[in-house]
């Protein structure tokens, strides 16, 4: 009985979660495998692709001594971590604004808010361009600084309302009986409640941004103001040859910053993302 | 310390109107406790003194204060919630210093007013936990010392007991007895646990649909119920309701109701020749009714049981007189059996009587 049930437990729960492993985590084996190895070894077919014969670490040298790939990452660090707070800041107001205050268009507005965010990027960065040109911030990081709210608003918007409406009402009103204002109760008991809820919103915020490629393709042209994603793909890419390795190295390092994020706050974020909050 | 006066309050959300012309004067240090069933507009009205709801009319004063657009925080109350809404974060000593903390008062200060606090509750050994770590009574002392270290003018509770298991609400119930009489303090209670009133109430507000159907102590609701519903809402087991028939007894007048007959005494008499109709709404309370050895028509009841509930100190014996299905409370030493005949004398000097139509009473 307990063999059968410790059998069924290995095909029922253990060998789809190692497949699902090793489906998820190929693409990075094989950019580890790409990084050290050299290109004569990489286009030669008759050697095992899934091994190293010769390691080398040429590409980690080749992109940073070569690009200004340290250059893209503190961009893109700035970017990243700018545009987080301001949509964090945004929505945190928006939300607590929508689910508490209850004025009369909170629903439409809290419905118009997550419309905005069904728009595709493809249609939004042409008026955005046009806009960034008024504003004179064209080939400007701050350029991206401010466009990038435009999508992470509304998510983490709606993610923090839905964390809002956990919270019991009666604290909010059994402080403002205490002699606690509007922002006081914000600061001091909502906060600090709803941090698995920013956090998350912020992971979110960040990784998004990190990635973000299309406004950085359309906002950004010198080489100096680019970010990572565009770096290495318009710098790295040169006609139709593709420097492989290097790209590969970029790539790593700039997954390690958001790896790094994601294994700090893993607690929160999924808490946060199901909203639960444990009393 | 200070007085609560609602003149003609009223709350209406958009075409529901949730308390109707609700007056009532709450003196110094009375504890008054607000009952009925849910949604009868109790803790609305609790809510419009908190200054947590706005009242759509009338006015309502603490001490000679105007309250109506006083924010919550300047109205010097202090509330204890249904779910106690601690903040689960912080400690119970900066629970309970949050309200001091907010009207920047100095450290010492706040130090020694949240262990006085703790003290009367018996929460110092509590102090440096969070709410987590607590049971429902530690969490709902913890609510409780946050609303006195602040010695307000008035304490308002919100069903503070209803998360409480059976037991340890008899206890708590005693214990917030007697702290109000320690702080003397006004204090408005709400309810909807009609023992929890009887026993905790100065005074007691009956409410149902947004009405007061009746202000009193709690023996006087209880022995002049002013109608049906306030009848039939004090007291446990709830009394009994049967429609009778006015005739012509042995001496005077009786009440008639399929085979059951009761002679009604003089001054009952006197009262229902007055009234004139001859369809009456009559209430026996189950604890009015006594064990008889002999049927006499006019005087018992004779029926037969069909549910016995020993609940230890006394016996519920539910019984079917004719059409009636009644219920009395009998002493324990009384043995009483299921599918057997019982006789059962009501105490006639104890019978409610009300108007069919209106509910109202007319026993006085």
């Amino acid at each position: 009985m307990a063999i059968e049930r410790s059998g069924s437990k290995l095909f029922k729960f253990y060998l789809p979660l190692v497949m699902y492993l090793v489906f998820l985590l190929f693409p990075f084996y094989w950019m580890v495998n790409t990084v050290f190895k050299s290109d004569k070894e990489l286009y030669d077919m008759s050697l095992n692709p899934f091994y190293i014969h010769h390691p080398t670490v040429h590409n980690i040298v080749r992109l940073f001594t070569e690009t200004i790939f340290l250059r893209w990452m503190a961009n893109t660090f700035f970017v990243a971590i700018l545009a987080t707070l301001i949509s964090l800041a945004a929505s945190l107001l928006a939300a607590y604004a929508i689910q508490r205050l209850r004025f009369k268009t909170s629903g439409p507005t809290g419905v118009a808010i997550f419309l905005a965010y069904l728009i595709p990027q493809t249609i939004l960065f042409i008026p955005l361009a046009s806009i960034i040109f008024k504003l004179k911030l064209w080939d400007s990081l701050w350029a991206l600084v401010l466009t990038y709210p435009t999508f992470l608003v509304p998510f983490c918007t709606w993610l923090l309302m839905g964390y809002f409406k956990s919270i019991p009402k009666e604290m909010e009103e059994c402080a403002m009986i205490d002699g606690a204002s509007r922002i006081r109760i914000f600061w001091k008991i909502i906060l600090p409640l709803c941090l698995p809820g920013v956090l998350s919103a912020g992971i979110f915020c960040f990784t998004l941004s990190w990635n973000e490629y299309l406004y950085a393709l359309a906002f950004i042209s010198s080489s100096a103001k680019k970010t990572v994603p565009i770096g290495l793909v318009t710098e790295l890419v040169r006609g139709d040859i593709y420097h492989w390795g290097s790209l590969m190295a970029g790539a790593l390092c700039a997954s390690v910053p958001v790896a790094l994020v994601y294994s700090f706050f893993v607690e929160q974020y999924v808490a946060g993302m199901t909203g639960a909050l444990k009393e | 310390m200070a007085e609560v006066r609602l003149e003609n309050v009223c709350k209406h959300y958009d075409k529901v109107v949730a308390v109707d012309n609700f007056n009532l004067s709450i003196q110094d240090k009375e504890f008054v406790v607000l009952v009925g069933p849910s949604g009868c507009g109790k803790t609305t009205t609790l809510r419009m003194i908190a200054g947590l709801e706005t009242i759509t009319s009338g006015r309502i004063f603490i001490g000679d204060r105007l309250i109506n657009d006083l924010p919550a925080k300047e109205r010097n109350i202090a509330m204890v919630f249904q779910n106690y809404a601690l903040y689960p974060h912080m400690t119970v000593r900066d629970n309970i210093a949050f309200s001091l903390e907010m009207r920047k008062r100095p450290k010492e200060e706040i130090e020694q007013r949240v262990r006085e606090a703790a003290d009367i509750l018996g929460i110092e050994h509590l102090l440096d936990r969070k709410p987590k770590q607590l049971s429902g009574g530690q969490r709902q002392r913890v609510a409780v010392g946050r609303a006195i270290v602040r010695k307000p003018e008035v304490f308002l509770f919100d069903e503070p007991l209803s998360n409480l298991d059976a037991k340890l609400r008899v206890q708590t119930r005693l214990e917030l007895k007697k702290l109000h009489e320690r702080l003397a303090t006004t204090a408005v209670y709400v309810t909807h646990d009609q023992v929890e009133a009887m026993t905790m109430g100065d005074r007691i507000v009956v409410m149902k649909d947004g009405l007061i159907q009746q202000v009193g102590s709690p023996m006087e609701l209880y022995n002049t119920p002013a109608n049906r519903f306030v009848a039939g809402f004090i007291g446990s087991p709830a009394m009994n309701f049967f429609e009778a028939e006015l005739a012509g007894g042995t001496d005077g007048l009786c009440l008639q109701s399929g085979e059951v007959r009761l002679d009604l005494l003089p001054e009952q008499c006197r009262r229902l020749e007055r009234y004139g109709r001859k369809r009456i709404l009559v209430g026996i309370r189950p604890e009015d009714f006594r064990p008889c050895e002999r049927h006499e028509q006019g005087q018992t009841i004779s029926g037969e049981v069909e549910v016995v509930e020993p609940v230890g100190n006394e016996t519920y014996v539910n019984f079917r007189a004719g059409e009636l299905n009644l219920i009395a409370a009998v002493g324990r030493k009384t043995i009483v059996q299921a599918h057997t005949r019982m006789v059962l004398q009501p105490a006639m000097e104890h019978l409610h009587l009300f108007d069919i139509d209106s509910g109202k009473s007319i026993s006085k």
